[in-house]
């Protein structure tokens, strides 16, 4: 759950282009140092992290949605708990991320605006539906686990309030790809129907968990900046080498059949070659094409608009009390 | 089938159908603090519905289990109140729903919890009390901050509590198995919590600048198994997965 093909603002600068608080600050990036909230900081790395922490924050909300699809309908009372537990962590985190958003001078409503507006994206992969409760598990072990590659990586991010949040939201994520994991163990080891809607699952959730990294490097136009200020600290493909290399024994082991006939190990890479995703799909969903793009933004659209007049009851329940105090004192 | 069964499903079967249209929820909530409050809520009411439904399947002795009893019972077995049942409308719909039990489920749990006869049904009634004696506060303070909010808030406030009223009579409904109970010091007498019920809705009411309902009608059957329209769709989504492949294991 988090952010790709973040826009960076401003043009690499060499060292010598850079004013001096621009040295000062990039010294600080260079040694290290976490920026907080109240440091100088460059308006494109300010801009630029606005962008990634709150399309990371939406991703977290939306992500409600394909899981939420699945909770009426849970098997046992126990995934049901599991799950209902999870993506109430999911809405935390969002919470988390928009708090840590704001630190940086925009408000949650400006960017819950932004998002409704389509000028704010969340990860492509909430634009996959989940059709039977194999995909749960799978989101769980995929999703989480793809997430989790780039978030742990994002622990050593530049910006304080951003690497602070990762570093909690690390530790749920992992606890969800085990979780994840074990449905998927049950559904491998079972029926012939629940075997086919691993599979399934798997066959239907591979590509576009390769998609979460983002395009590849050679193509990624904005990773170079946002490199130089750590706040990305590791390249698409290096994410994405590793997580199917972490994956792919955990489908051996589960008896599933990653899509894939160009996988094979590498020995002297020391990793697996792999064919890349249709990256016109990837371009495809985020221009909002996707398979469930349009219920996705309906659904939190409404939940806003239908929502307003809670919002503004409480505004107005709390202007009165607070007029009351004053005429009191 | 025993007094003590049959109170454990209607404890177990409140929560549970409860439960689930709170997590009909999730992601569509008016704002982000009140999906991670509902998906809590909601999760808190599944947790106690393994507690009581276990014990239900326990005491019966067939060899039932908690997911048994909720994933392979229909309708008439069903023992919940009609009022957890009925949709969740406008977010205002769902408060008042969740503040109108609540404010029942509560004192119910501590009674149970300080005075039940029978252990294991004080030692869930004090696990699940801490709980609700939470979603009680949150929901009070909600109706009070939305029926005294906005005049639309108001409104749908006190439409909500229209929508809702007739369905409360149901809780103080006693029956034999009620009457058993309460001679037996396992459950209150239901009646005996309706003064305290009467007190805190009046006042939350009050407070919020709602009107009490004027309709004394009372709409009841569910604790007997006849129910509303709605809990056939409520079972057919929940049910959905066992029911289909009975063999698989989750």
């Amino acid at each position: 759950m988090y952010a790709q093909m973040v826009k960076s603002t401003g043009t690499m600068k060499t060292r010598e282009e850079m004013d001096e608080r621009e040295r000062a600050f990039q010294d600080r990036i260079d040694a290290g140092e976490k920026i907080e909230p109240q440091d100088w900081m460059p308006e494109g790395y300010r801009k630029t992290l606005i962008r990634q922490i709150g399309q990371h924050a939406h991703s977290e909300i939306v992500g409600q949605l394909p899981e939420g699809n699945w909770i009426t309908r849970a098997p046992t009372l126990e995934r049901k708990a599991i799950l209902l537990a999870k993506v109430q962590d999911e809405a935390g985190h969002g919470l988390y991320l928009y708090c840590a958003a704001e630190t940086l001078g925009v408000s949650r409503d400006e960017m819950t605006e932004k998002l409704h507006d389509g000028k704010m994206k969340y990860s492509s992969i909430f634009n996959y539906p989940t059709l039977t409760w194999a995909d749960i598990g799978a989101v769980g072990w995929l999703v989480d686990g793809a997430a989790i590659m780039n978030q742990v990586a994002l622990q050593r991010t530049s910006y304080g309030p951003y690497s602070r949040a990762m570093v909690r939201i690390c530790k749920e994520e992992s606890f969800h790809q085990r979780q994840g994991y074990s449905i998927m163990m049950k559904m491998a080891s079972g029926t012939p129907e629940q075997k086919r809607m691993a599979q399934d699952a798997l066959d239907r959730l591979w590509y576009p968990s390769l998609m979460m990294f983002g395009p590849s490097d050679k193509d990624s136009v904005h990773s170079a900046q946002s490199m130089a200020w750590k706040i990305k600290v590791s390249t698409n493909d290096e994410l994405r080498q590793k997580f199917v290399d972490q994956t792919v024994p955990q489908a051996e082991y589960l008896g599933l059949t990653v899509p894939d006939e160009n996988l094979k190990w590498n020995e002297e890479k020391g990793g697996y070659d792999f064919s890349e995703p249709d990256w016109q799909e990837f371009h495809d969903v985020l221009a909002g094409n996707g398979p469930c793009n349009a219920d996705r933004m309906a659904a939190r659209r409404t939940a806003w608009e239908d929502g307003a007049w809670y919002r503004d009851g409480l505004v107005a329940h709390a202007n009165k009390r607070a007029a009351q105090r004053m005429a009191a004192e | 089938m025993s007094a003590l069964v049959e109170f454990a499903l209607r404890m177990g079967d409140n929560t549970l159908v409860l439960g689930h249209r709170v997590s009909e929820w999730c992601g569509h909530a008016p704002v982000l603090e009140e999906d991670i409050a509902l998906a809590n809520t909601a999760l808190d009411l599944i947790g106690q519905t393994q507690m009581w439904l276990g014990l239900a399947g326990d005491l019966e002795g067939k060899g039932r289990t908690a997911d048994d009893l909720a994933y392979k019972r229909d309708v008439w077995d069903f023992r919940n109140l009609l009022l957890v049942e009925r949709p969740n409308g406008d977010f205002g719909q769902t408060l008042m729903r969740q503040f109108l039990f609540d404010a029942w489920h509560h004192p119910m749990l501590t009674w149970l919890s300080e005075n039940s006869k029978h252990e294991r049904v004080a030692d869930i009634a004090r696990k699940a009390e801490r709980e609700a004696a939470y979603h009680l506060e949150r929901s009070t303070d909600l109706i009070i901050r939305l029926g005294d909010g906005t005049d639309e808030s108001h409104r749908r406030m006190q439409d909500a509590l229209a929508y809702h009223w007739t369905y409360t009579g149901e809780m103080f409904e006693a029956d034999a198995v009620d009457r058993e109970l309460a001679d037996a010091g396992v459950a209150p007498d239901p009646a005996a919590m309706k003064p305290g019920w009467d007190a805190l809705v009046g006042d939350v009411l009050a407070e919020a600048t709602l009107e009490v309902p004027d309709n004394h009608f009372v709409h009841k059957g569910g604790r007997k198994g006849q129910h509303t329209e709605h809990l056939g769709h409520i079972l057919a989504a929940m049910q959905f997965l066992p029911r289909a492949y009975p063999d698989a294991r989750w």
